[in-house]
């Protein structure tokens, strides 16, 4: 019943959205070629045009990856090879790809500055405005929150984004969630496992503590299984210890 | 004397009590008692020639498998660590087929100085493999026949190595007393085909081969103690299950314990093949949960807010104990319980230690351990041993890596685990005192080895 509503909402907004809709079936990783032991590291880039906008505005997502067959946009989901897409972030934002292929796995960001708008009453602000997708809506305000080194306790830094999630989902009562755990490169990936499994938990019970059902939201760890970024850097840890938030379809 | 060597693992117990004792040792190897051979001293190890088997016959298959026998062989009775085996550079010229068509004084003699002489036969003949063997005692020239043996099988290069691994288990067998090694399994993780899937290889890294086709991820594998039965955890739309792999039907078996929602990790079989304990978070926290094999009579046996109860590890010689990893006090550390929950207690004193492995005598854990983790911190994730009466470990591994997931081979005396460098993760080898370390795996991709039971 809800799905069938879901595949309406889907078509109507697939009509309204210029360039790939965030409900479009995923396309296939590409497969062409036989898997063999080893391959040639995959390349990654990623440029964001313009880099400056205004909330409303729209910025073009260009890139290009080789040696890789499996490539995702965080927020988006799965993409070709290469390709280009519009999008139209309503804060700040780091396009996040990573480009995994038999000699390994690229990564590449593009981060968007949105200024606040300066004509309120000309930019549309409300987030059930037609022009975003169920996708693009729920990753604008339910974003994913990051935890500390071997810690599974959501920090106070994450207080406000696990408020505005609460606050959506209250608001989209048919929307699932999915929460992943996932920790950084170090240590046995049996025990980091368990690690993303309480990450994702904890912040499963604050959006419980904040009034969401139970029932709505799933969890699963990814431990250091799918990291967002390969590089042994704090910065790149600090990425890679997060609970991530998506539709449960 | 033989029991006594079956059950210990001396080059590990003499260099632990090296360190206990603190003891003026003029060498380590005189410690060592495993090397044990006809009419030797007991503190040496046998000096072994093996002759390079002589081709008969003129089959075009013959020369090419003689070559894979030859390397195999010498490449085991290399591997076992109770030989000092005569380097092929120095033994005699010529290839005696059998007992007549040796001069024996010869092997005996320097450079050779061989105590011991493998030699034989082989010979391809229609699609069909001959191998004659034979084990001879060169200071006993009178009555030098020490071990003879004739094995075949069809005709083909995997063949010639499994003969290989029976002819050198043989020898191990009639002169140390120990059980070989060298027709055992390790099976693995191997993202070489784009997902984690579990594969299997020989003990020497040779004959790889997938298992799983599942195309998710999977973890873990844990081959059961008849070696029919593969249990490991994988990750699907019920999140990540305990899931059975039957090697004798070559398909995916049931095992209803594991799948019952929360995420379901590192399986670990009982010594008698009897339960699998695992870790799953279905009712909260990661606990350590236990099951029969076939899946019935589930309970959970550690309750620990905040826990992170993983890795299970049975005491193969009693199955009354689990060691495990547990993160209740911070950094994971490896504990041990009874196998109803308890008397539990801590083994390791700080630092990150985890994926506990229990000996086959049941003295010893491996693990792997960073004793200065942190932020920063210079420590290495390296391979311990610890004698769990003493409380003495010993450092296996150093400066090489980081290094993971050891597991013991079936006669206690060899381990393999993963070493990750610069993101490349392969399998290695050594003997349980860390010395002999050999890599099994080139692809990059592998980890999470487990060695088969015998």
């Amino acid at each position: 019943m809800s799905s069938k509503k879901r595949i309406l909402t889907c078509l109507v907004l697939l009509v309204a959205v210029i360039g790939f809709a965030g409900c479009k079936k995923k396309t296939p990783p590409n497969t062409g070629t036989a898997p063999s032991l080893s391959g040639p590291a995959p390349t990654a880039q990623l440029t964001a045009t313009p880099t400056t906008i205004t909330a409303g505005d729209q910025v073009v997502l260009s890139w290009r990856t080789t040696d890789a067959n499996s490539i995702s946009i965080d927020g988006i989901g799965d993409v070709p090879s290469a390709g280009v897409k519009t999008v139209t972030p309503t804060e700040s934002t780091s396009y996040h790809l990573v480009a995994r292929g038999e000699g390994g796995s690229a990564d590449a960001t593009a981060r968007v500055t949105v200024n606040a708008a300066q004509n309120a009453v000309a930019v549309p602000n409300d987030m059930s405005s037609s022009n975003l997708t169920e996708e693009e809506q729920f990753k604008a305000s339910v974003q994913d929150i990051f935890f500390d080194y071997d810690s599974y306790e959501v920090r106070s830094d994450a207080q406000g984004a696990l408020s505005k999630s609460a606050a959506y989902l209250a608001q989209h009562a048919n929307i699932k969630v999915l929460i992943g755990g996932y920790c950084d490169e170090r240590g046995s990936n049996e025990y980091n496992l368990t690690l993303g499994q309480s990450r994702a938990n904890s912040a499963k019970q604050a959006l419980v503590q904040a009034g969401i059902a139970a029932d709505r939201i799933r969890v699963v760890s990814y431990g250091k299984e799918k990291p967002f970024c390969s590089e042994s850097t704090e910065e790149c840890w600090q990425q890679n210890r997060r609970a991530g938030f998506s539709i449960d379809r | 004397m033989m029991i006594g060597l079956r059950t210990l693992p001396r080059p590990l117990a003499g260099i632990l009590s090296f360190c206990l004792l603190s003891s003026v040792i003029p060498a380590l190897h005189a410690q060592d008692q495993v090397h044990t051979g006809i009419g030797l001293p007991t503190n040496q190890h046998i000096r072994l020639a093996a002759a390079d088997f002589k081709p008969v016959g003129n089959d075009p298959q013959t020369p090419q498998l003689k070559t894979v026998f030859d390397a195999t062989l010498f490449n085991d009775l290399t591997n076992a660590g109770v030989f000092d085996m005569v380097s092929k550079s120095m033994i005699p010229t010529g290839t005696p087929g059998s007992p007549q068509e040796i001069n024996l004084a010869q092997w005996a003699a320097d450079p050779a100085n061989a105590s011991m002489v493998a030699l034989g036969a082989l010979a391809a003949n229609g699609g069909r493999l001959s191998v004659s063997g034979w084990v001879l005692d060169a200071k006993n020239p009178g009555s030098p026949q020490v071990l003879g043996k004739k094995y075949e099988d069809n005709a083909s290069q995997d063949n010639a190595r499994a003969i290989a691994h029976r002819f050198a288990d043989d020898i191990i067998a009639r002169l140390s007393g120990l059980n070989g090694i060298a027709e055992t399994k390790i099976y693995f993780v191997s993202a070489r085909t784009g997902t984690k899937e579990i594969w299997m290889m020989d003990y020497d890294g040779q004959n790889p081969k997938i298992v799983t086709r599942l195309g998710s991820t999977s973890l873990s594998p844990r081959i059961s103690p008849d070696n029919t039965r593969l249990a490991f955890s994988s990750i699907g739309k019920e999140g990540w299950t305990i899931r059975m792999y039957s090697l004798e039907l070559g398909r995916m078996v049931a095992f209803p314990a594991g799948i019952a929602g929360g995420s379901n990790f590192s399986p670990a079989w009982s010594g008698d093949g009897a339960r699998i304990a695992f870790s799953s978070s279905r009712t909260g926290d990661p606990a350590i949960w236990v099951a029969d094999s076939t899946g019935g009579n589930l309970h959970k046996i550690t309750s620990f807010h905040g826990g992170h109860d993983v890795s299970p590890t049975w005491n193969p010689k009693t199955n009354t104990q689990i060691a495990w990893v547990s993160g209740r006090t911070g950094l994971p550390q490896i504990y041990t319980m009874d196998a109803d929950g308890a008397n539990i207690q801590r083994v390791t004193d700080g630092g990150y230690a985890i994926s506990p492995s229990w000996s086959p005598n049941g003295q010893f854990l491996a693990f792997s351990w960073n004793r200065k983790y942190g932020p920063g911190a210079p420590g290495g994730q390296d391979i311990y041993v610890i004698d769990l009466a003493s409380r003495r470990w010993l450092q296996l591994t150093h400066d090489a890596g980081s290094n993971d997931f050891p597991s013991w081979s079936p006669d206690g005396r060899h381990l393999v685990f993963q070493r990750e460098i610069g993101h490349q993760s392969e399998l290695w080898t050594m003997l349980a005192d860390g010395t002999e370390q050999h890599q099994l795996t080139h692809s990059g991709k592998d980890s999470m080895p487990n060695w088969s039971w015998k």
